[in-house]
């Protein structure tokens, strides 16, 4: 069942569920940090509108700086304006940022330890119909690996608004990953969040224990969800965790998890290789090993096709998920 | 404030010291650059004995002009002058790449945090100023005090990042903004028109909208009129192409690219190294040291 101290949409598993892309969430979080903050500026790459800053840019236009189609110059003019005491949030798409200006990230955000926010947006196959080059699916690997760099991939707009509101009062260099298409409004307003707190969205019900964990991140909580509802209905024990801060990662709620279930699965839209379920293996191996299935892109480029279709055809649907709790718990 | 004939003769005592300084900690460290650092050693000395605003024994002072070292290769030109200005003691640069030294071997803030940024990537010292310079016109206008320097290298321009920043430096009309490049003709490769040709180098500037000085980077008064001239732009930014001559100071290193990356390494070459420097220091022996 879900988790009911989350308070999350209620009509969550409707079939008219409300859809809003998760990006939408970073325009509404940077305005508000915005009012809240002069020191807050946004930088964005000729996509001002796509990336969803064009309300910041109305509000604020002496805080916004229009870079052009050149992205190792808007992190490194970030950075720039991150040293003389702003707050700078810079966009673009993710596989360009901070796909084609990584190095600079590192160097003059991560390694000079200034408070850089990144915004990737278009991450994940479900970018659709523009095709592989811009479906970034590496981009937690590569922000990860980053000493200081807090890494995030909310699950929704709602929380890619707090997610960004939260970012805009840290000092850590941030990337926050987002989504292009509309996808189910999973929490609401009244949902706890807090960087680097993993939070169970469904539980076992009468506060039974776990027999498997599914650990998501970003859009396909939803589908874990759906996955966790048919489980329970064939009367297993599913928890549901939605892990939305990539680094730090919260090692106590993933070792509890770890602990009670015995069994995990893991659903990203990225690359196997480096990303959440790696992460979160990394730390099981040293701390509690424990079998795991991992959904995610196999070693593949993404394609042009419809948001769903590439979600199945990568192999990260809900039946998916489905057959990896099965799998996983023949393992145990 | 003018340069005087005293204060020009002074500068190049100190010019002459912080070269010195500069080869010793790298004979010390045995390894790092050795052309770039005694090329732009005047230029420095000219930047922080004469015309930046600043307070070394207040570092963070809010209202300091801003020295960036986009070729994070050549720090220890940076590191001397620093000491010799008094931000940290002379003896300190003996600890030049060595470990837990504040002199990482390219810059690194975390070690000596009184740096403006982390550099050793190429390309990218320029957008970083150039953002702090349009954070500083958002906070205090287009009539504000701060100056912002860019110290660059003219192999750096191979960087699109480099241009990158010169554009949008041109958009925003930055005329608090200030590229010195430093137009030693090599890189590591060799001579820079034969690895990546760079000139018409004036031109390219021009065509971004750039006020563009051309100047002899050596002559303490020609990178006066330099600098000062950039005083005077308005609503645009300016970059001074200051040319030098790789290791200057020791004439059997001058001009050759192979000096770029590595220290006097051999007895006879710290010796022929030391010898010239020496020589300078104390206009052979006619000079007093400045040192104290």
């Amino acid at each position: 069942m879900l988790n009911p101290d989350l308070k999350l949409n209620p009509k969550l598993f409707d079939a008219d569920v409300e859809q809003v892309p998760i990006r939408k969430g970073f325009g509404q979080g940077l305005l508000i940090a915005g009012d809240s903050d002069k020191n807050v500026v946004g930088l964005c790459a000729d996509l001002t509108e796509s990336t969803q800053m064009e309300a910041f840019k109305k509000k604020y236009p002496e805080r916004f700086v229009e870079i052009g189609v050149a992205e190792q110059n808007l992190a490194t003019v970030a950075s720039g304006m991150a040293a003389m005491g702003k707050i700078p949030f810079m966009s673009s798409y993710a596989t360009f940022s901070p796909g084609r200006n990584w190095e600079q990230i590192r160097t003059t955000a991560a390694y000079n330890n200034r408070p850089v926010k990144i915004a990737g947006s278009h991450a994940g196959v479900s970018v659709g119909p523009d095709g592989g080059t811009h479906q970034a699916l590496e981009d937690m690997a590569i922000m990860r690996a980053l000493p200081r760099m807090v890494v995030i991939s909310p699950c929704d707009s709602i929380e890619a608004r707090k997610a960004t509101i939260a970012a805009a009062k840290t000092k850590d260099p941030t990337y926050i990953r987002l989504a292009r298409e509309k996808t189910p409004v999973m929490t609401t307003d009244e949902t706890p969040f807090e960087i680097g707190k993993a939070r169970l969205a469904f539980i076992p019900a009468g506060g039974k224990k776990a027999e498997v964990g599914i650990i998501a991140t970003g859009a396909l909580l939803y589908k874990a969800l759906m996955a966790a509802k048919r489980l329970e209905s064939e009367g297993k024990m599913v928890a549901v965790m939605n892990l939305s801060t990539i680094k730090p990662l919260d090692e106590k709620a993933i070792i509890d998890l770890s602990n009670e279930a015995k069994a995990l699965v893991t659903v990203e839209e990225h690359q196997i290789a480096g990303g959440m379920g790696s992460a979160v293996a990394e730390l099981l191996a040293s701390h509690h090993p424990t079998p795991i299935e991992f959904i995610g892109v196999r070693d593949l480029f993404g394609q042009s096709g419809k948001p769903d279709e590439l979600i199945e055809l990568y192999g990260m649907g809900e039946s998916h998920i489905y057959q990896a709790v099965q799998r996983v718990l023949i393992r145990k | 404030m003018p340069l005087t004939d005293e204060k020009a003769a002074l500068l190049a005592k100190k010019a002459a010291e912080i070269r010195l300084s500069i080869i010793e900690s790298l004979i010390e460290a045995k390894s790092g650059h050795t052309a770039g650092p005694l090329g732009m050693a005047d230029i420095f000395t000219y930047l922080y004995f004469h015309a930046l605003k600043h307070d070394p024994k207040n570092p963070s002072w809010e209202y300091r002009d801003r020295l960036v070292l986009s070729n994070g290769h050549i720090c220890p030109v940076l590191y001397a002058t620093m000491a010799h200005a008094g931000y940290f003691p002379i003896k300190e640069l003996m600890t030049l790449r060595k470990l837990h030294s504040r002199l990482q071997g390219h810059p690194h803030r975390d070690f000596l945090p009184m740096l403006e940024t982390s550099s050793g990537p190429l390309g990218s010292g320029l957008s970083q100023t150039v953002g702090m310079a349009i954070a500083d016109r958002i906070d205090s206008g287009r009539t504000s005090s701060r100056r912002f320097y860019c110290m660059m290298s003219d192999g750096e321009l191979d960087a699109g990042n480099s241009w990158e920043g010169a554009m949008l430096a041109g958009k925003e009309k930055l005329h608090s903004l200030t590229a010195i490049i430093d137009r030693n003709n090599i890189q590591i490769d060799g001579f820079t028109e034969d690895i990546m040709p760079l000139d018409p180098l004036a031109d390219k500037w021009r065509s971004w909208n750039w006020h563009v000085i051309e100047c002899n980077g050596h002559d303490f008064r020609d990178i006066d009129r330099a600098v000062t001239e950039t005083w005077a732009v308005f609503d645009k930014p300016t970059v001074i192409i200051a040319y030098t001559i790789p290791s200057k100071g020791i004439p059997e290193f001058e001009r050759k690219f192979e000096w770029h990356g590595k220290p006097p390494g051999t007895p006879e070459e710290i010796e022929t190294a030391l010898r010239a420097l020496k020589a300078i220091r104390t206009m052979g022996g006619k000079v007093e040291s400045t040192r104290p």
